[in-house]
Order: C-alpha cells, then sequence, then structure tokens
C-alpha cells in the first residue's frame, strides 16, 4: 500500500532484482536509459506544490507591504520575486547531479559551515542586536542556513551507514550529538533563538527516527530538564534577567503579548471567508508586527479567512507527506534519511510558525517556509527542496558507481 | 554490499516508521487546524469585534463651554485653545534624544521631558499620552516647525476655560476642576466623562449642566499609531448655552479695586429686583489657574493660603451685624408700638443692668436721644433700652421677617444663614437659658448674632423696596449659540416684611440722616449729588475690650487680627432705590470711616453712569 494515495507513481517495479536484470544486460547504455527516467521520474507534484505556494507566498508579500510602504514599500516585493528566481534556479541546480555524491560531502560541507559559524562571531554584521550575517564580496548570507542543511546530510550518513534494527548505544550517540550541539551552540551564540531550537527539532526528530532507545532519549531528556534549575540556580540576578529577556526580548504585556494578540485578532477576524485581498486591515492599519516576514500567515488569514487559511494547510500537509513518500521511496538508507531530515525541516517550521501566530507557542522567530519574506532562508529551502526532487527523481534508479550495476 | 541498501527487514521497520512519522504529522496538522477552527469560526466574531476595535475610535470632541457675561453683554468666561503635546511611545525612536529636543524647542527642561516621556511609556504603547498641556503660541510654532524630525509627538488643540479678566468676580464666576470620582457616580453630570473639568464653584458651578454643552464624537480610522486615517463619521458637538449675568463688570471691577489689600466683601443689589450688581470678595484668586486642573500640592496650598481666598465671604462669611442690626430693633419696636418716634432717652454713656454696666460707644454719653438721632448717631443706651423693652425672641421674629438668619437662596454653594438667637435657640444648642445680658449684646448686633452680606444688602433693600423680599438674583438670562434668549430670569419676591408702611418711613428717613446729617456716623465719604442712606456697624472682635469706638477713638495701636470689622449697609438714592451696597471690612476699624467710603465710590459709580 503507498504511503501516501496519490496515483502518477509506479511502485511494481521497485524490486531490486528486476531492475538489475533490466539494466545489466545494456552496459554504459544504461546511462541514457536512466538519463530518459530522469526527466520520466521528474516529480510534477513537488514542482507544482513549490510553485503554488510561492505563487501565494509573493500575492501575500504584495498585500502586506501593500499599505505601509515602511518596511521598504515596492522594493521588498521585487526583491522577493528575484529571490524566488534565483531560488528557482538553485532548485533546479541542486536536482542536475546525484544526491549520492553529497554522502561524500557531507563531512567537508559540516565542517565549512561551522567554520562559517565561527566566521560569523567573529566577522559577522551586527544587525539589530545579532550576528548573522555574513558577507562574501557581492553577497551576504546567514551560515545558520548552510549549516541546517550540512547537519541533516551528516547526520543522514551517520545514521545510514549502520542498519536499521539495533537499538543506538549511549556511546554511538556521541559523534551525533556533537554533530547537532557544535552548530546549535554557534547558531545560539549569534544569537539566534529560533535557528538553534529548529535545528535542535529537526535532528531530535531525525534521530528519533533513527530509533535511538527511548530509554536514552528519556535519560538525555530528563539530564537536560534537570541541568536547568541547577543552572539557573548558579546565575546571577542579571543574568536571570538576561536570560529572560532574551528569551522573550519584550517581557512586558504591550510587547510579545501585544504582538500575539494582534496577530490572534488578525487571524480570528477573518472568520468563514476572509476579509477580502488587500482588504485587512489588522494589515493595513499597521497594528500586526513582521507582517511580511513572521506573521505572514496572519496577513494571509486575516483576507482569506478559514477557507484560504485551509486551502494554504492543506498544501503544506500535501508536500510534507510527499516528502515522507519521497523518503520511503528512495532506493537507500542516505536518500531516507535526507529527505526525512527535509520533512523535518518542513515540519517544523510550520508548525512553531503557525503555532506561534496563533498563539499556541511562544514567540521565537521562525519565518514560514516559501511565505515569509527572505532571501537567505527562502535559497536554503530552495535548495533543499531541490534535493526532496533530487532524490525523488533518482527513486528507481541504480547508484552511480555503485559496482553491481556495471 | 552496498551500505545504503536496505534489507528486508530494515525496510519493513522503515515501512513502518515512516507511517508513525506520517501519524505524527497528521496530528500535528490537525492540533493546528483544531486552533484555526477556534480563532477562526468559534471565536471569529469575538476577534472580528476586537479588530474594528482596533481599527475605530471612538473620539469625544470637547465642546465650547457656554460663555458667562455680564449685563452688558461683555465677556466675562470664555474659551481659548489649549495646545498639548501627546507622544505615542512606540514611535519614539530615541527617548533622551527626544527628550533634549524638546527642551530645545519648548520651555521644558530635558530632565523633567526625560521624566514625562518615561511616564507616558509606561501608561500606553500606541495610544497618545499626554505629557504637556497647554503649551504657548511660540513653543507651538516652533513644535510645529519641527514636526518632521519629532517622530512619535502629536499637539492637539482642544477648547478650554479662560476668564478675560482674572480674578474679576471670581468668587462669583467660580472655577473648574476636574470631575471627581464621586461626582461622576453621582448621575448629576450625565454629559461628562472622566478627565473633563466641569464648574466646582459659584455661577461655573450652578450652572454647570447649562454650561457645559453635548460633547460631539467622532468614529475615526487609525493606525496602530494612532495616527488617524479617516475620519468614518462625526456628530458635532453642542455649546453650551450663554449665560447673562445681573453683575455690571465695571461696578464689579470697582468692588473688586476696593477691597484690594483688604480682607472682607462688598456686594451690590439692585433694591427693585434682588439682582445682584457686584460681589466681590478678597483676598480672591485667577480662575485661570484651574482651568487645566491643578496638582494636589497647589490644591492644598491654596486652600490653606492666608485669608481663604476661594471662601465667597459675601455668602458663606458670617459677621456680627454690629449697629446695622439697630434697623432690625428700631422697625421691631415702631411696629410693635413699643415706641413711637419722639420718644426720647437719656444716653450717660452706659446701662447697667443686674450690675453689668453696658457702655455706650460714646463715653460722655448721647444725652437725650430720640429713635432718629439714636440711629443718626448709633447711640447704644437705647437700644440697650429698645432691646430689654421687646426681648429676644421679638428680635429674633423680625429678623426673620427681614430675611436674616435663612439662606437668601441665591443658589451658589457654599451659602450660609448666618445666625438669628432665640431663647429656645439657646436652651436647644448651649443647653442654658438666657441671659438678660445677652439680649444687650444682642440689640447692638453682637453676641450670637451673624449674618452674611448678602442678607445685610438684602435687608436693606427691603426697606426701601417697599418690604419686599426678593431672593438675590445673579442670572438674567440664557442664551443658545445661536444667540437667542431661551430662558429670562425673572425677579422673584421670597415675601414681604410685613412692617408698617409708617415704622418704615422712620427708620428709612434716620438712616438718610446717617449719611446726610452732620452728626451722621455714616456721613464720610458719600458723594452728596445724590441722597443716600445707610448705617455703619463696628463689630467687635475681642469680647473684652468693652471700649467701643464708633466714630471716634483710635485702634491703630491694636494689632490687626483685633481691630474690628467695618461695617456699611446703604442704599442710593433714598427717594428711587437703584443700588444697595454692603460692605464689611474685616479688622478694617470703624464702619463709617472705612466701610462707607467705599459703598459711595460705588454709588457715584453705578449712578454716574446711569
Amino acid at each position: 500500500m503507498p504511503l501516501f494515495p496519490f496515483p502518477s507513481r509506479v511502485r511494481d517495479m521497485g524490486s531490486r532484482e528486476i531492475f538489475i536484470l533490466r539494466c545489466a544486460p545494456f552496459g554504459h547504455e544504461g546511462r541514457q536509459v536512466f538519463d530518459r527516467r530522469l526527466i520520466q521520474n521528474f516529480d510534477w507534484l513537488l514542482l507544482i506544490l513549490l510553485l503554488l505556494l510561492a505563487a501565494i507566498s509573493v500575492a501575500n508579500l504584495y498585500s502586506a507591504i501593500y499599505p505601509t510602504k515602511a518596511f521598504g514599500g515596492q522594493a521588498i516585493f521585487y526583491r522577493q520575486i528575484y529571490w524566488f528566481i534565483l531560488g528557482f534556479s538553485v532548485f533546479l541546480l541542486v536536482t542536475t547531479f546525484n544526491y549520492k555524491s553529497l554522502e561524500r560531502l557531507a563531512r567537508p560541507v559540516w565542517l565549512i559551515s561551522v567554520a562559517l559559524l565561527v566566521a560569523v562571531l567573529i566577522l559577522g554584521k551586527w544587525t539589530a542586536g545579532s550576528r548573522r550575517w555574513l558577507s562574501l564580496g557581492l553577497i551576504t548570507f546567514q551560515p545558520s542556513e548552510l549549516a541546517k542543511i550540512s547537519v541533516i546530510l551528516l547526520l543522514a550518513k551517520m545514521l545510514s551507514e549502520r542498519d536499521h534494527v539495533a537499538e543506538y548505544t549511549l556511546r554511538e550517540l556521541v559523534k551525533p550529538i556533537l554533530i547537532i550541539l557544535i552548530p546549535t551552540a554557534l547558531i545560539l551564540k549569534e544569537p539566534d533563538l529560533g535557528t538553534a531550537l529548529l535545528l535542535v527539532f529537526v535532528s531530535g526528530s531525525m534521530m528519533l527516527f533513527a530509533r535511538i532507545n527511548w530509554k536514552i532519549y528519556l535519560g538525555i531528556g530528563i539530564t537536560a530538564i534537570g541541568c536547568v534549575p541547577l543552572l539557573w540556580l548558579g546565575l546571577k540576578d542579571y543574568q536571570r534577567e538576561r536570560i529572560l529577556t532574551f528569551l522573550n526580548p519584550d517581557r512586558d504585556p504591550l510587547g510579545a503579548g501585544y504582538h500575539i494578540k494582534q496577530s490572534k485578532i488578525a487571524i480570528g477576524s477573518g472568520q468563514l471567508w476572509g476579509k477580502g485581498y488587500l482588504e485587512g486591515t489588522q494589515t493595513k492599519l499597521n497594528f500586526l508586527p513582521e507582517q511580511h516576514t513572521d506573521f505572514a500567515f496572519s496577513v494571509f488569514a486575516e483576507e482569506w479567512g478559514f477557507v484560504g487559511s485551509i486551502v494554504l494547510l492543506a498544501l503544506y500537509f500535501i508536500l510534507i507527506l510527499w516528502g515522507l513518500d519521497i523518503a520511503r521511496n528512495s532506493k537507500d538508507k542516505f536518500g531516507t534519511m535526507v529527505a526525512v531530515g527535509i520533512v523535518c525541516i518542513m515540519l517544523w517550521q510550520v508548525v512553531i510558525n503557525l503555532g506561534m501566530v496563533m498563539g499556541l507557542l511562544p514567540v521565537v522567530g521562525i519565518p514560514l517556509l516559501l511565505f515569509s519574506y527572505g532571501g537567505s532562508s527562502l535559497i536554503s529551502t530552495m535548495a533543499m527542496l531541490g534535493l526532496l526532487m533530487n532524490i525523488s527523481m533518482r527513486r528507481f534508479m541504480f547508484q552511480e558507481g555503485s559496482g553491481l550495476g556495471q | 554490499m552496498i551500505s545504503s541498501d536496505f534489507d528486508p527487514l530494515s525496510e519493513e521497520i522503515l515501512k513502518s516508521r515512516l507511517s508513525k512519522a506520517r501519524l505524527i504529522v497528521i496530528a500535528l496538522f490537525a492540533v493546528l487546524l483544531v486552533q484555526l477552527w477556534l480563532i477562526q469560526i468559534a471565536w471569529g466574531p469575538i476577534f472580528r469585534r476586537q479588530s474594528e476595535g482596533n481599527r475605530i475610535q471612538q473620539r469625544d470632541i470637547t465642546p465650547f463651554r457656554g460663555v458667562i457675561r455680564d449685563r452688558n453683554g461683555d465677556i466675562l468666561a470664555g474659551n481659548r485653545p489649549s495646545y498639548d503635546i501627546y507622544v505615542v511611545p512606540k514611535e519614539v525612536g530615541d527617548r533622551v534624544e527626544l527628550a533634549d529636543k524638546l527642551s530645545s524647542l519648548t520651555y521644558m527642561d530635558s530632565d523633567s521631558a526625560n521624566e514625562r516621556l518615561k511616564w507616558a511609556s509606561k501608561r500606553s504603547s500606541y495610544k497618545p499620552v499626554c505629557i504637556k498641556k497647554d503649551i504657548s503660541r511660540d513653543e507651538l510654532a516652533v513644535l510645529e516647525a519641527h514636526r518632521f524630525n519629532l517622530s512619535g509627538l502629536l499637539v492637539e488643540a482642544k477648547p478650554v476655560r479662560y476668564y478675560l479678566y482674572g480674578s474679576l468676580g471670581s468668587h462669583l464666576i467660580g472655577y473648574l476642576g476636574e470631575i471627581s470620582e464621586k461626582e461622576l457616580r453621582s448621575g448629576k453630570y450625565p454629559d461628562n466623562k472622566a478627565g473633563d473639568m466641569i464648574g466646582k464653584a459659584g455661577v461655573e458651578s450652578a450652572w454647570q449642566h447649562m454650561l457645559t454643552g453635548v460633547p460631539g464624537t467622532e468614529r475615526l480610522e487609525v493606525d496602530a499609531a494612532g495616527r488617524i486615517i479617516r475620519v468614518l463619521s462625526r456628530k458635532a458637538p453642542e455649546s453650551g448655552q450663554s449665560l447673562w449675568l445681573t453683575i455690571d463688570r465695571r461696578l464689579q471691577s470697582l468692588a473688586d479695586k476696593a477691597l484690594e489689600e483688604k480682607k472682607g466683601a462688598i456686594v451690590a443689589m439692585e433694591p427693585a429686583t434682588g439682582r445682584i450688581l457686584a460681589m466681590a470678595s478678597s483676598p480672591s484668586f485667577d480662575p485661570n489657574v484651574f482651568v487645566e486642573g491643578v496638582g494636589q500640592d497647589t490644591w492644598s496650598r491654596i486652600l490653606k493660603s492666608e485669608g481663604y481666598p476661594l471662601q465667597n465671604r459675601v455668602v458663606s462669611g458670617q459677621y456680627p451685624p454690629a449697629s446695622v442690626f439697630k434697623i432690625v430693633l428700631a422697625l421691631a419696636g415702631l411696629d410693635k408700638g413699643i415706641i413711637s418716634p419722639e420718644d426720647e432717652i437719656f444716653c450717660s454713656g452706659s446701662y447697667h443692668l443686674g450690675g453689668h454696666e453696658f457702655r455706650c460707644w460714646k463715653k460722655g454719653g448721647h444725652g437725650a436721644v430720640n429713635l432718629h438721632r439714636a440711629i443718626v448717631e448709633s447711640c447704644d443706651v437705647y437700644f440697650y433700652n429698645l432691646g430689654r423693652k421687646l426681648g429676644v425672641d421679638v428680635i429674633a421674629s423680625y429678623a426673620r421677617r427681614l430675611g436674616l438668619g435663612a439662606q437668601t437662596g441665591i443658589g451658589i454653594g457654599g451659602e450660609k444663614q448666618g445666625l438669628i438667637p432665640t431663647r429656645a435657640w439657646k436652651l436647644k444648642r448651649v443647653g442654658e437659658v438666657w441671659h438678660p445680658g445677652e439680649t444687650m449684646s444682642v440689640s447692638i448686633g453682637q453676641g450670637y448674632v451673624s449674618a452674611t452680606p448678602l442678607q445685610i444688602v438684602r435687608m436693606v433693600s427691603a426697606v426701601f423696596n417697599g418690604g419686599i423680599l426678593y431672593r438675590p438674583q445673579i442670572a438674567l438670562h440664557i442664551e443658545n449659540a445661536a444667540g437667542e434668549k431661551t430662558h429670562v430670569f425673572q425677579p422673584v419676591k421670597e415675601g414681604e416684611i410685613g412692617i408698617s408702611k409708617k415704622a418704615i418711613s422712620v427708620v428709612r428717613d434716620a438712616m438718610i440722616g446717617v449719611v446726610n446729617e452732620p452728626r451722621g456716623t455714616g456721613s464720610k465719604g458719600i458723594s452728596k449729588e445724590f441722597v443716600a442712606a445707610g448705617k455703619t456697624g463696628t463689630a467687635q472682635v475681642v469680647r473684652i475690650s468693652r471700649e467701643r469706638s464708633e466714630g471716634e477713638g483710635d485702634q491703630s495701636e491694636l494689632a490687626p487680627e483685633l481691630r474690628d470689622h467695618a461695617w456699611f449697609a446703604g442704599i442710593a438714592p433714598a427717594d428711587d432705590p437703584k443700588i444697595a451696597v454692603a460692605v464689611i471690612i474685616e479688622n478694617g476699624g470703624h464702619g463709617g470711616r472705612v466701610a462707607a467710603p467705599l459703598a459711595g465710590e460705588l454709588f457715584s459709580a453705578y449712578l454716574g453712569s446711569k
């Protein structure tokens, strides 16, 4: 039974034996066959989902910046379109090579990203009280975006190098934990709580998927929670105050509380059918904070109502389940684990952002996948979706240089 | 074997994990969906209302307070614009920088500006908060010119009360104060809300409901910073109605001036109608100080300050009427037929009763005096005798007929009723029987007797207007915003004194004598261009001082607060009364010397202008 009840998927030839028998006699002609299949297996659903979300996001961005011009007005709108075009090129570029080659590159990529994270702490541009941006000549980017991908890749490599039957022991876990914690700590130092949290959630979910003994998980969890009060007691008053302020930048009710309240008013006042495109009063009159970035969904929900929000939610839902399907159909563990990692990133971004704007979760700055304004996160999202597409397209293929095939 | 290939077993495990993952995804999205449904559908209407509430701000538009004019239409209390500085705390970039700018552009210093900005940011973040009221015109001009680099700052105009002549008639006109919580809850101020300024005293308070007007409302679409995007609807405010007073501004200003540097009160009345022409009390105050509200410390300073400037002595100052009270005894004696005008009594300078000696103010005595001379020269011994014959209760009943011992009903808050003692009163209030000696004090308007200047002026008016007690009237008519008279106040007869014409005419002649005969106690300082009448009085402040010295003697060696109160109550012209005046100067000394000339000035000014 397919994981996902969508058609257009041929699963009957999924058995390796048949595959080998068919391929072997053709020798190096096989390559041409594979190339053709690459096109045949192009994942149209993924592409359509991506394009739909991109279109909605751009239209919504136009509404979000429409009234105020305070954030740079139209320029932001055109810049985001430019980011989408650039992102789409990255998406296509990532589909061209076989993802298997990334398995070898995972370690160096991780090392580079850690190096960049260190660099950003030294050379990074200070904006709004944090160092997140690194300027490389013409472009500035956030190394934490690269770190997300590199952690997924390296973790996927490590977790796939081992069979899934036996549960992990504590000793085996030291390495993956270091892979996660080193970049997380560096990102926290920037500080960028949202991204650090996302990284922990995503890698934690991947580890869970790789079937770590739940006792170990429980142990780690209890140890972590147990450390918090100890740590807390050891702190001086001003340090505690700093941490509280850090966790919740506006601790007064007029600050963060106000944002969430206004966001809920925006979403709720949309009711069933919404106020209509460009008609959202919360947005138009500037009551919504960060309406083009973290709170972009509130703008959409106010104007399109419950009906529109369900459509958007459904697109994310399909995208994520489709990602799980791609993970399932991948012919190798590495592909599966990479796909799972990407699905986790998408899932947690959507859940944390929507939970935040709907008042279920505290405010942490996590943008909505493919929806919020911002180049760096969009490019890395497109790269990850490209990777997903890459895995999806090569679901029937033999691995290059994998011995048996040649 | 390729490491990345699945063996069948692990593929099965993978499948089961993926389906678990799928369940987790479905669960998470279900949570989001439920929350979305709750917010948008279940609570949608609530949030829709809140978004409307966000978007639409209902603002009251302060109406113009009704103008107060004098009898000739001169504006005494009007309105002027007040420009207030508001700040939207969230829009302020750098507070210290803004405070510095404010201190260089306005008369605020940077510390207090910073303090106010900090205070404002604690109160609100997106709603404008007033940080400085009533800036000057030059400050306004400078602020307007620098508006572009003062983000978060707004200047709003609203009408505030303006008293054109400052302290002129301040006790009559009254002053404004912020409505208190108690007043709000009393339900007497349906058109007012917290923070409004309402009349707290005088005419401002008595006609509050008519002066205040009806506030208008404006439904505005505002953005999060409180900036007005557009006006959705507007209901114009209704200005308060104008009130024309019976007072004459020129006479009032003269009365105010007469009291300068003194403590006391002057009230002038139209005898034929009861209309007040002037009402002055000193020390006085400038009601402009109160128009924007004053702080607690300013309040207590004003309340505790020397001489109680907020007290309107005309209606709430209770003084022993002294010799002015002899009018009551004379009328009573004549009306009762106890004395006839010709009866003479020998004044030796003192009167003996029960071993006590009651002195006349004139040490050597007046010799044989009839009623006329007794009034003209204010002979105490004559009135000791008369008082003895009348008895305190008869005196009291005539005093009451003449309007003493009860409120006049002028309608300005704080009116006192004075005191007219009787035997019954003393037994009840003091718990002792009446002593005959006390009747002696009462006979010359001392002892327990007290009256307000307003009661005295009304009594004199009644004597000269044919015996009618009018309710003192301060409002002439009400005018709406279009300038139409909506209500005209007619004189109200409270009653008639019910004393025989003959008795009245004897007393009137005697009162004319007081001013016009050479030996009259009030013969100095009043113009002889018209025939005035009146009665002086010199009220003892210290009881022990038995030395009464009306008309002569010198008190200048006494400490100021021990000096006598000077009284004069008079009327002019006597044959066709146009103006009645009562003057009291606290610790002023002799009524004839100090008070009568002040009344004379008012007579001359008022009659000269006619």
